[in-house]
């Protein structure tokens, strides 16, 4: 038998050192090649009437995205009344009365198969059930679709977050005589608060920037939303639409709608980040 | 309204029970709850076999025993916190002043009104220090905020935290110390005028200096309130208790005068427990 050498298993070491640091930063210099790029084309088409006007026809001068910026905030603000409501009291299902039944178990199942369908399934979906019968594409059709896509990721944090208050906490409640929806409402929901604060946000986060389910939904338009009944212009579908064009100006509104959303998108992270953040140190 | 607790002085020196244990002596003490028979199962497991045991009235009534031993389970009866979860069963019979808390017309709220638990891990919740003694209180009674106030600040004398806490009573209940937070628990349970009150290892996450505090509360609050603690640390039953029940395998071994348990104990067990020599 021979002792193996310390020379060799200190080089392994360093390879593997090196080889999973490599790996690492290339994930990162992705995220910032991204963000740079889009921050270098983006940043010309951020003026004022950017976010305030119409859009202008191809190659004419100014013009802006106020109507799309208008609709995605309409469009994402119904499908968040509409998938935490739904999403809360399901992840209440999951971690207080369901437990471990066979109906919370296949709920929780379901949850992570819906999680996973690809958006743009959500979107011929709804396309099926609400835009074919009701004649035509609608901004309602859109919220619908994008609080499908929220409806599991805040079911699932919720539950996460409920999970993380002690039993002893309920019990507590509930010895002093709380009936069960009051232990859960009055105590074991404040003592989880920020978290599904937090949840509710990246559920946001998480489909501001959907655009395959919008494109068979919402669609898009040119004017002002005036009722969400009708094709309601909204910025991913836009950022589509407008990449995909010839026109060099209706490029440029492309990145800077890319910026917007990226910039919304991570000031919500960072949103979440400091409240979990704060919450750590009290 | 709530009618204020009549305080009356139990005699001093703990007299035997009737009914359990030393069957030789004849019992002269009141008697709060009545425990015949209980069995316990978490699914098919049985963790209580045919618990016999007499809490009497404003004593201090210690559980020992090692890990493990049912003793968590036997003091979780007596206010039916454990039906919260599925997959159990009990059996027997547990009288509070005589009367069966299984019965169909018990008031469940209203029992866990008259029997307030402490748990482990001190479990204020998130809310501010006044909120956290007045939450119990909302439950159960309608009162103006006068007497709300009144009754939040007699709940925390009674649990010896007034004094710290009375220029932080809107800070969070959650941002006091450990020994703070439990005596906050304490000040919760007694707002609701509880009749009895369970402890389930109330001092094991609380320093030495927290834990001697809570002690003395313990010896105070018998005047008022009859006591279950359970605990497995012997000297602490020993100094708090005037009853001791001795747990093993989910069986009653011995239960008596806590001065008797720890000085000639009947059974061997006990001994070699006591004594350390195992648990």
């Amino acid at each position: 038998m021979k002792e193996r050498s310390i020379g060799f298993r200190r080089n392994i070491d360093l390879v593997v050192k090196a080889l999973s640091g490599l790996a690492a930063l290339t994930g990162i210099a992705f995220l910032v090649w991204i963000l740079i790029v889009i921050v270098v084309k983006g940043l010309g088409a951020i003026r004022p009437e950017f976010f305030t006007q119409l859009p202008a026809p191809p190659m004419m001068p100014g013009g802006g995205l106020g109507n799309a910026i208008l609709g995605t905030g309409i469009i994402t603000t119904l499908a968040t009344l509409i998938g935490v409501p739904i999403g809360l009291m399901a992840g209440i299902f999951l971690s207080e009365f369901g437990r471990d039944s066979f109906l919370a178990e296949l709920v929780r199942y379901a949850t992570n198969i819906l999680m996973g369908t690809p958006s743009i399934i959500i979107g011929v979906f709804v396309y099926v059930i609400m835009v074919a019968p009701m004649g035509g594409f609608s901004g309602y059709s859109g919220s619908v679709a994008l609080a499908i896509i929220m409806l599991p990721v805040v079911a699932r944090t919720t539950e996460d977050m409920l999970n993380l208050v002690p039993d002893a906490v309920r019990e507590s409640a509930l010895a002093l005589g709380a009936p069960r929806w009051k232990a859960t409402v009055g105590v074991v929901f404040r003592a989880a608060r920020t978290g599904l604060v937090t949840g509710s946000l990246l559920a946001v986060a998480r489909v501001s920037g959907e655009t395959a389910p919008l494109l068979f939904t919402a669609l898009n338009s040119p004017f002002w939303p005036r009722s969400l009944s009708e094709p309601t212009a909204n910025l991913p579908v836009t950022i589509f639409n407008y990449a995909m064009s010839p026109y060099v100006d209706w490029q440029a509104m492309a990145w800077g709608s890319s910026l917007l959303i990226t910039t919304v998108i991570l000031g919500i992270t960072v949103l979440v980040r400091t409240i979990l953040g704060r919450r750590k140190t009290t | 309204m709530i009618t204020e607790h009549t305080a009356h002085e139990p005699d001093p020196n703990p007299q035997p029970l009737s009914g359990t244990g030393d069957d030789s002596l004849p019992g002269s003490e009141p008697i709060k709850i009545e425990t015949r028979g209980l069995t316990f199962h978490y699914g098919h497991q049985q963790v209580l076999f045919e618990n016999n045991l007499d809490v009497g009235a404003n004593r201090v009534t210690a559980i020992i025993g090692p890990s493990g031993c049912g003793k968590s389970t036997h003091l979780r009866v007596y206010n039916r916190i454990f039906e919260l979860y599925r997959n159990q069963r009990v059996e027997g019979k547990v009288l509070l002043d005589g009367r069966d808390i299984f019965h169909p017309e018990v008031d469940l709220l209203e029992l866990r009104r008259k029997v307030g638990m402490i748990f482990q891990t001190p479990t204020p919740f998130s809310l501010s220090v006044f909120e956290n003694v007045a939450y119990g209180l909302k439950l159960h009674y309608r009162m103006g905020r006068g007497e709300m106030a009144e009754r939040v600040e007699g709940a925390l004398h009674r649990a010896a935290l007034w004094d710290e806490v009375k220029d932080k009573l809107n800070h969070s209940g959650t941002a006091l110390s450990g020994g703070q937070q439990q005596r906050l628990c304490i000040a919760r349970a007694l707002a609701v005028q509880p009749e009895v009150i369970l402890m389930d290892e109330p001092t094991s996450a609380i320093d030495p200096v927290a834990t001697a505090k809570i002690e003395e509360l313990i010896h105070t609050l018998k005047k008022d309130y009859t006591l279950v603690v359970v605990t497995h640390n012997m000297q602490q039953a020993a100094r708090i208790s005037d009853y001791t029940a001795f747990f093993y395998e989910g069986r009653i071994v011995e239960f008596g005068l806590t001065k008797k348990i720890f000085t000639r104990p009947d059974r061997k067990q006990t001994e070699d427990y006591i004594t350390g020599r195992f648990g």
